[in-house]
């Protein structure tokens, strides 16, 4: 049986609106307008242990509101969710006593202490036994290289220090399940990477679930081999990357290097996307034109010095996906406003 | 009645909360340095007001006495910290950013949770202000000639232990009202609004602008029957013997009586609020 299992999960809040200006400020003060947001409107999946899995899609899309609903701190309007056979909202305490949760916006540790202290802190909120705390605390200083930063109260932390310090406050009690909410957000490159390591090193070592929420894809690219892509609180897509990448389309991309600038390159079965200067970029369908055949038409016609074949950035596959998307929203019935 | 269960490991966390929260506190020794400069300051102008109502009306029209005024007086000043007013500003900000259902990250009861809390937050700033003013006020006055103006020492020892004993429901009513006060943050976006009415009411219901003794005749029995007379009122008159020590009990029993209410319907509103609550982002 998988480990998590959501079924058509809805939540919809309430937003307080007002007219612009002075009048709609006193108008307000009256009467309330109140319009309904669909955050998630009928998501359903099932993850299996050990998987680690990537949500990604816009703002407002129901990301954060599906690991806030999985993390038991939302109750959602209706829909079933379990968690390792528990309801979260149901049975908070003993749900959040297994799992860990990192909300890269907002840390979980206070501002006021030093790191160590707020590690001793979570041995006593989780109820850590003193010998299997050391052993894990120990662990974690030495695979995030937290010993510099032990006694350093969290305030004069940097981001990236900061999140290591809350990848290692998560982790204390061992959980199996691992939530992370926009974990490498406003990283630098390096800490992204030892970020991304450590995440990776989890999965694969310890067997913990992962669910991370993001907008960097190379976060999904580097880590999960299962994207999920939400857009207006349903999951338009649920597979690997592969698998979204064909959904989507088969473009294939030839960047061609010519050996001369004022080369004409005109295929039929392949359409010029850019050109910058010798450099030319061809989108193709493999279905349609074999790669191979693609480069021997190319070489014959003119010179080239380089040329290589990839997959569209994975920035854009998405946004295709978005924008089919958007065209299907306004061919249905109109949003949720009251 | 804090906390479901009686098993010691149970407490571990909040022990841990409100231990980490009041060493934390004890740190701004600039702020409790400036505290008792202004306490002092605030001290001695009521206790100069008092004086002069004093010198202008009739011995049969005054309902305390000169000294138990300015003790009484004292004792909230020194105790000011404790009265639930002001606000922990870490909670104003986590209000402000939504966060305060991230607290439910944590495997704990979040009334016990936020009661460790308001403990520490009403325990550790007080510490630090009361020992200096209680030793300017006993001691230091009486060097200046101002021996009348002075915190007088408790009338009896029975008075003395009596003012301890209803000082600490006190406390316990502080923080059930700091909680009641948190919980309210989870219907309201900006602390301020609650913040204001909440300190207005304390202020004047405590004792604290003015001794309960002192309002008119049919308003003073109806504060002493309010929870905030318990917070400074009702110890303060046990302090100078204006409740004897015969009366204690009946003013601790109706202490721990407002902490049970308070304590419970704070429990009632904080599950109806989280039930409500809005994570903000989506």
């Amino acid at each position: 049986m998988p480990q998590i299992v959501v079924e058509q999960l809805v939540k919809t809040y309430q937003i307080a609106e007002r007219a612009p200006g002075l009048w709609g400020a006193v108008r307000g003060l009256a009467r309330r307008r109140h319009r309904t947001v669909r955050a998630l409107d009928g998501a359903s999946f099932a993850i299996e242990r050990g998987e680690l899995v990537g949500y990604i899609g816009p703002n407002g899309a129901g990301k954060s509101t599906t690991v806030k609903a999985l993390s038991g701190i939302l109750v959602p309007d209706s829909g079933r969710c379990e968690v390792a056979g528990r309801v979260p909202w149901q049975q908070r305490l003993d749900h959040v006593a297994r799992i860990g949760v990192v909300f890269g916006q907002r840390t979980q540790l206070w501002w006021d202490l030093p790191v160590v202290e707020s590690f001793e802190l979570l041995r006593d909120i989780y109820r850590v036994p003193p010998d299997r705390f050391a052993r894990s605390r120990d662990q974690l200083i030495a695979l995030l290289d937290l010993a510099p930063l032990l006694d350093v109260p969290v305030r004069q932390l940097s981001l990236g220090q900061r999140m290591r310090c809350d990848l290692a406050a998560a982790l204390l009690h061992a959980p199996d399940i691992l939530f992370l909410d926009e974990p490498t957000i406003g990283l630098d490159a390096v800490s992204k990477l030892a970020v991304r390591a450590f995440i990776q090193r989890l999965n694969r070592d310890d067997g913990v679930t992962v669910i991370l929420t993001t907008h960097d894809m190379d976060d999904i690219e580097a880590l999960c081999t299962r994207v999920m892509v939400f857009a207006g609180g349903r999951i338009l897509s649920d597979g690997t990357l592969g698998e979204l990448r064909r959904r989507v389309s088969r473009e294939r991309w030839l960047t061609i290097d010519l050996a001369r600038a004022d080369a004409v390159v005109d295929e039929p079965d392949a359409t010029v996307i850019r050109r910058d200067g010798a450099r030319v970029w061809l989108a193709f369908d493999p279905e349609v034109v074999a790669p191979a055949e693609l480069i021997r038409r190319v070489t014959s016609r003119c010179a080239v010095r380089d040329l290589f074949v990839e997959n569209p950035p994975i920035e854009t596959v998405v946004a295709r996906l978005y924008a089919a998307h958007r065209v299907d929203e306004r061919g249905a019935a109109g949003g949720g406003a009251t | 009645m804090i906390g479901p269960g009686v098993d010691p490991g149970r407490f571990a966390p909040y022990r841990a909360l409100f231990g980490a929260r009041f060493r934390m506190l004890l740190q701004y020794r600039a702020a409790a340095l400036g505290g008792l400069v202004a306490q002092t300051a605030f001290g001695l102008i009521l206790i100069m007001i008092y004086e002069a109502f004093y010198r202008s009306s009739a011995a049969a029209a005054r309902p305390m006495a000169f000294g138990q005024i300015a003790s009484y007086v004292w004792l909230g000043q020194a105790v000011i910290m404790m009265l639930p007013w002001n606000v922990d500003e870490e909670m104003r900000g986590m209000v402000r950013s939504g966060g305060v259902a991230h607290e439910l990250c944590r495997p704990v009861d979040l009334y016990a949770w936020w009661f460790a809390r308001a403990l520490a937050q009403r325990t550790a700033p007080v510490l630090l202000r009361a020992v200096p003013l209680v030793a300017v006020s006993t001691l230091g006055l009486p060097l200046v000639g101002l021996a009348e103006w002075r915190l007088a020492a408790p009338v009896s020892l029975a008075a003395g232990v009596g003012f301890g004993l209803a000082m600490l429901c006190g406390l316990a009513l502080a923080c059930a009202m700091s909680v009641l006060l948190y919980i309210s943050w989870l219907w309201t976006v900006v602390a301020e609004g609650t913040l204001v009415i909440v300190s207005t009411v304390v202020s004047m219901c405590s004792g604290l602008l003015v001794p309960l003794p002192l309002f008119p005749g049919w308003v003073a029995p109806v504060l002493r029957w309010l929870p905030f007379a318990g917070l400074l009122d009702q110890p303060a008159q046990i302090y100078s013997g204006r409740i004897p020590a015969a009366e204690v009990a009946i003013v601790l029993a109706r202490e721990v009586g407002w902490v049970v209410v308070l304590v419970a319907l704070g429990r009632r509103l904080l599950g109806r609020g989280l039930r409500r609550v809005v994570v903000h982002g989506g």
